[in-house]
C-alpha cells in the first residue's frame, strides 16, 4: 500500500503546530506524545499503520472550527476519526497529519417523537442512539455489525449499512441534517428536521464522502417506532444457485423481509466449529427475518415457506421462541469472529446485481482454487452486497500480497457483472487504486471537483478514495 | 435541439455558444432563457429486471410509459411522483428525467423516501459537454462520492441527465386508507404524528380539505386487516375514522393529495412549503387560506393571493417555501439559501458548468 511521502516542512514544524492548537483547545484535547499517539495509528484495517503528527479531541463545534482554522493556516492535513472501526483504512493517518477525533462529542441534543427525529453530537455511537430512545418504543434503523463501537460521524462518512437495510435503507436514507465544519473553519447547517433541501442536495453528497469534504459535528436522524416483533427462519439448500433463485422469487412475490442473509458451505462449516449454532451441513443457507405482530409474521412466513418449498430445501427451520431465534442468528453473527479464529482474513464488500449471483459465486470458487486461498461467502443477499472473506496467513511471507491480488480480481469481477467495488465499507485506502476499474477519468474528475469546492487545498483526508496518480496534481505533494 | 444519442447531446453542449434550456416534458413550462434542448429523443427502457427490482431507463422516457411497464409486472416507483400539469394548467407528459431533476416525490415519501432515495445511478452530460456516470444499477453502493443524490433535484443546473436507474417496489396486494373527518390542522397533525409514530408502517399521512385526514396502510391482506383495527383504536381520540378499502377509490384520494388537486384551476398562487411536521399547523395559521398537508404535516401546499409573498409570513420557522405556480417580479420563486450554503452551490455549479450555460437562474 503506497502512501504519499510526508511533507517535510510540516514534520519540522510539529512543535509550532502543536503549540498553536493548544492556544485554541483545552490542554487535554491535544495529544502529541508518541506513545499516546499509537492509539490512532490505524483503524480496523490493521494491516496498515502510521502514527499521526498529533491528535486532537475537541468537545464542541466551536473547538472543531478553531482547530481547523489553525490547520488550514499551517497547511496541515487533517484526518477525521470517529471510533476507528473503518475496514477500508478511511481513518488511517499519515505521518504529517493531525487526527481530529470526534469521540468526546456524544451528547443527545434533541429528541422529538412527534416529528420522529433525534439530534445528536456525531461522536455518539450508533447503538447508543437507539439506546436513548428505545425505552419509548423507538429506534434508529441503520445497524452496522460494529454498532456497539462505531460513531454516527463514521456512519455518515461511510454511508454505512446494516443487516436490516433491505427494509429501512442505509445511513443516507435516514439522515436529515448535519452540522458541517469546513476545512476553512466555517460552520454550515445542512438540512434539518424538515425533509427537503431548498437548493442542491448537499447532504446527499456529504454522506459517503469519507471525511473529505468537512467535519461532521452534529446530525439530525430519522427515528422509527419499533416493530411489534421479529422472527427469523433458516432455509438450507444443496446448491448456491437454488438458494439464489429462492431469494429472487421471494423478492418477486412482494414479501419484504427486513433481512435476507446468505452463507455458503465454507462459511457454515467454520462457524459451526466455532459457535455450534446447529446449522445444517449444506451447500448454502438463507436466514430471512420478517417483522410485525404474530399474525403478520405468520402470514409472511407462510408465503416464504410456499416459495421455498418449490426449491426443495434440505431444511426449513422456523423459530418458536426467543431462544431459537437467537440460535438461528448465532452462526451468522459469529461468522466474522469464527473466520478470525481459524485464520487471518480479508473482508471484501463488492455489490452485484442479484441476478449475477450464481455466476459470481462460481467464479469466486474457481479463483479461490487458482490462488490456493480459501474464500468463504457470507452476505446480504436481498441487495446483492457480497462479503467474500479471503482466508490467509499474515505470518507467511507473500500471503498478504497474494490475498490482495485475489481480492482485486474478485472486486473487478463484481464491477464486470454490473456491480461496484464497495457496498457499505467505503473506498478508503483499500480500494483507492481499483477505482479506475469502475470509473473513467472523467467520472473521477467530476467527483474530485466536488472536493475542490469544499476543500480547495485538499487537506482533509487527502490520500484516500481517489487513485494517488489521479489526485496527485491536487494534493500538492 | 433534440439529440437522439448521448454522444450527440454531449457534442451539442460542447458546441453551444449561448444558454441552453433543458426540457423534458415541459410540464413546468418555460423557466430559463436560452435555446430549448429537448430530452425526448433519449427515450426507452435500457434494462428492467423485475426479480432484482431494478430499472435503468433513458431520461427522456415519459413517466407514464415507465409506470405502465412496471405495472405490467406488479411493480412501481416507490416514491409516487405526481403529475403537475393539472396544477400548473399546462399540457404535456412528465419525463422520468424531469422527475429526477426536480426530485419530485409524493405522499409515500414519509415511508419509502424521496426520488433521490430510490435513485441508484445516473449518467449525465455536464456543462462542459463531458459524459459522466455515477452510482450504477445495484442497491448498495458507496464507491466514490454520491453524485446521484447531487443530481437529483439539481433542476438541470449541473448537467443534462441521459440515463437514470432506480430500485423498485412490488405493489402490495392490499391497501386501506383511514379517513378522519373534520379535524383542524393542529389536530390533523397530531393524528398523523400518532399514526406515523406507531409500529404499523404507515405509507401516507395527509390532510385534504373537504375530505379529511388520511392515513394509508399497504401490505399483505391479513396484515392490513390487523393494522386497520389497531390504528382505529389508536386514533379513536381523533374521532371515528371511515375506512376506504377499495384500491381504486383510495388511489384517487391519494392522487388528489399528490397533485394538490384542490387548487387546480383556482385563482391565486400555489406555494409548496417544507417544514418539520409539528410546525405545519403554525404555517397553516399564518397563511390563513386553504392548505393541503402531506408528509404528516411536513409538506404544505398553500393557495395564496397572486403576487403576494407567502414566505414573508413564515419568518422564524425552519424550512423553506417555493412558489410553484404564479409569478412576481419582486418575490423569488425559490427560497434564497443562507450565504455560505449559496456560495457552495454557486461553486459547484461553476465546476460542473463553468460557462454557466445550463438553465439560468430562473430554473428553480
Ligand atoms: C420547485 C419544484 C418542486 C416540485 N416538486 C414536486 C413534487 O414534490 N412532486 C411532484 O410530483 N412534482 C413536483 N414538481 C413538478 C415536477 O417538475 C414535475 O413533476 C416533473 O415531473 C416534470 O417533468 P417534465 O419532464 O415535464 O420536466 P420539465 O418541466 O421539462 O422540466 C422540469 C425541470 O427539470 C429539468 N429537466 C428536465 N429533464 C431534464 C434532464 N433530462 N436533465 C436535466 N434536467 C432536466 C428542466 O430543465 C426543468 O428545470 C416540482 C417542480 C418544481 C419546479
Ligand atoms: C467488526 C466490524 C463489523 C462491521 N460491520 C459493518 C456493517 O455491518 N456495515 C457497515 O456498513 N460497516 C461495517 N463496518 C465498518 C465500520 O464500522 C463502518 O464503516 C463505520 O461507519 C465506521 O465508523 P467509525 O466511527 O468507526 O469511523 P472511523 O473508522 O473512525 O472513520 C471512518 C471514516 O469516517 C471519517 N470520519 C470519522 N469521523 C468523521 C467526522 N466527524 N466528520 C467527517 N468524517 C469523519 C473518517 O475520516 C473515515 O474516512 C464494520 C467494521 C467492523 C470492525
Amino acid at each position: 500500500m503506497q502512501m504519499p511521502a510526508p511533507d517535510a516542512r510540516t514534520l519540522g514544524r510539529k512543535p509550532v503546530i502543536v503549540a498553536r492548537l493548544r492556544e485554541v483547545l483545552p490542554a487535554d484535547a491535544v495529544i502529541d506524545d508518541p506513545v499516546e499517539l499509537r492509539a490512532y495509528e490505524c483503524d480496523a484495517l490493521a494491516a496498515y499503520r502510521c502514527p499521526p503528527l498529533a491528535a486532537i479531541l475537541p468537545r464542541s463545534t466551536a473547538e472543531v472550527a478553531a482547530a481547523l482554522k489553525v490547520c488550514l493556516a499551517e497547511g496541515v492535513k487533517v484526518v477525521p476519526r470517529g471510533a476507528g472501526t473503518s475496514l477500508a483504512g478511511g481513518a488511517m493517518p499519515s505521518e504529517d497529519s493531525v487526527i481530529l477525533g470526534i469521540a468526546r462529542m456524544t451528547r443527545v441534543l434533541e429528541v422529538d417523537y412527534a416529528d420522529r427525529i433525534i439530534r445528536v453530537e456525531a461522536g455518539r455511537t450508533n447503538l447508543s442512539v437507539t439506546g436513548a430512545i428505545e425505552s419509548d418504543g423507538f429506534f434508529y434503523a441503520p445497524d452496522p455489525s460494529s454498532q456497539l463501537a462505531c460513531a454516527i460521524a463514521g456512519n455518515i462518512a461511510m454511508n454505512s449499512g446494516g443487516a436490516h437495510c433491505l427494509k429501512y435503507g442505509v445511513t443516507t436514507n435516514n439522515l436529515l441534517g448535519v452540522t458541517l465544519v469546513t476545512m476553512a473553519g466555517e460552520v454550515l447547517e445542512i438540512g434539518g428536521a424538515h425533509l427537503d433541501a431548498p437548493g442542491l442536495d448537499l447532504l446527499g453528497v456529504i454522506c459517503g464522502s469519507e471525511g473529505q469534504l468537512g467535519v461532521v459535528t452534529e446530525a439530525t436522524l430519522r427515528i422509527l417506532a419499533k416493530p411489534e416483533g421479529a422472527l427469523p427462519v433458516l432455509i438450507g439448500f444443496d446448491s448456491s444457485e437454488v438458494a439464489g433463485a429462492c431469494v429472487a422469487d421471494i423478492i418477486r412475490a412482494g414479501v419484504l423481509p427486513v433481512a435476507i442473509e446468505f452463507m455458503d458451505r465454507p462459511c457454515i462449516r467454520a462457524t459451526e466449529d466455532f459457535a455450534h449454532a446447529g446449522y445444517p451441513d449444506c451447500e448454502a443457507l438463507l436466514i430471512i427475518e420478517v417483522e410485525g405482530s404474530p399474525a403478520e409474521i405468520d402470514e409472511q412466513l407462510g408465503l416464504i415457506r410456499t416459495i421455498a418449498e418449490r426449491h426443495s430445501p434440505v431444511e426449513f427451520r422456523e423459530s418458536r421462541s426467543e431462544e431459537e431465534s437467537k440460535r438461528i442468528w448465532l452462526g451468522r453473527k459469529s461468522a466474522f469472529g469464527a473466520m478470525g479464529q481459524i485464520n487471518d482474513y480479508m473482508c471484501l464488500d463488492g455489490t452485484i446485481p442479484v441476478s449475477a449471483l450464481p455466476r459470481v459465486l462460481r467464479r469466486i470458487g474457481e479463483l479461490s482454487a487458482e490462488y490456493g486461498l480459501e474464500v468463504a461467502n457470507v452476505f446480504h443477499a436481498g441487495d446483492g452486497n457480497m462479503h467474500p472473506l479471503i482466508l490467509y496467513h499474515a505470518n507467511t511471507p507473500g500471503q498478504l500480497e497474494l490475498c490482495e491480488k485475489l481480492g482485486a480480481e474478485i472486486l473487478t469481477l463484481c464491477v464486470e457483472v454490473g456491480g461496484c467495488l464497495t457496498g457499505e465499507h467505503g473506498v478508503g485506502i483499500e480500494k483507492r487504486d481499483l477505482m479506475t476499474v469502475q470509473f473513467t477519468p472523467a467520472d473521477l474528475e467530476a467527483q474530485m471537483r466536488v472536493k475542490d469546492v469544499f476543500d480547495p487545498a485538499w487537506l482533509l483526508n487527502p490520500a484516500k478514495v481517489f487513485p494517488l496518480a489521479a489526485s496527485a496534481g491536487r494534493r500538492g505533494n | 435541439m433534440r439529440p437522439t444519442t448521448e454522444d450527440d447531446l454531449a457534442a451539442l453542449v460542447r458546441g453551444a455558444t449561448g444558454p441552453l434550456r433543458v426540457q423534458g416534458g415541459g410540464t413546468r413550462g418555460p423557466l430559463a432563457e436560452g435555446d430549448v434542448l429537448e430530452t425526448a429523443g433519449l427515450s426507452g427502457i435500457v434494462l428492467y429486471e423485475p426479480a432484482a427490482l431494478t430499472l435503468v431507463v433513458r431520461a427522456g422516457t415519459p413517466l407514464a410509459e415507465v409506470q405502465a411497464a412496471l405495472a405490467a409486472e406488479d411493480q412501481r416507483l416507490p416514491f409516487e411522483p405526481g403529475e403537475m400539469g393539472g396544477l400548473l394548467g399546462r399540457p404535456g407528459d412528465s419525463t422520468i428525467g424531469g422527475v429526477v431533476a426536480t426530485n419530485a416525490s409524493g405522499p409515500r415519501r414519509v415511508q419509502a423516501g424521496a426520488c433521490r432515495d430510490s435513485l441508484i445511478g445516473v449518467r449525465f452530460v455536464d456543462g462542459r459537454g463531458t459524459v459522466i456516470k455515477n452510482g450504477g444499477r445495484v442497491m448498495k453502493n458507496v464507491t466514490g462520492y454520491d453524485l446521484v443524490k447531487l443530481l437529483a433535484g439539481s433542476h438541470g443546473t449541473l448537467g443534462v441527465l441521459t440515463e437514470v436507474a432506480f430500485k423498485l417496489q412490488p405493489i402490495p396486494p392490499a391497501t386501506a386508507t383511514l379517513i378522519l373527518p373534520g379535524l383542524t390542522p393542529a389536530r390533523a397533525v397530531a393524528a398523523m404524528s400518532a399514526a406515523l409514530g406507531s409500529p404499523f408502517d404507515v405509507t401516507g399521512a395527509a390532510h385534504l380539505p373537504g375530505t379529511g385526514t388520511l392515513i394509508r396502510l399497504e401490505g399483505l391482506a391479513a396484515s392490513i386487516a390487523y393494522r386497520v383495527d389497531r390504528l382505529l383504536v389508536a386514533l379513536a381520540p381523533f374521532g371515528q375514522a371511515v375506512v376506504e378499502r377499495d384500491p381504486a377509490a383510495a388511489a384517487a384520494l391519494w392522487q388528489q393529495v399528490r397533485d394538490a388537486a384542490p387548487f387546480h384551476g383556482r385563482e391565486g398562487d400555489v406555494w409548496r412549503i417544507s417544514v418539520r411536521p409539528s410546525d405545519g399547523p403554525e404555517v397553516a395559521a399564518r397563511l390563513g387560506g386553504e392548505v393541503v398537508m402531506d408528509w404528516g404535516g411536513g409538506l404544505i401546499w398553500a393557495l395564496y393571493p397572486a403576487g403576494m409573498d407567502a414566505r414573508a409570513q413564515l419568518a422564524g420557522i425552519a424550512g423553506h417555501a417555493t412558489r410553484v405556480r404564479g409569478a412576481s417580479a419582486n418575490v423569488p420563486a425559490a427560497a434564497p439559501e443562507p450565504a455560505p450554503v449559496a456560495a457552495l452551490t454557486a461553486a459547484l455549479r461553476a465546476q460542473f458548468d463553468p460557462r454557466g450555460i445550463l438553465n439560468g437562474e430562473a430554473s428553480q
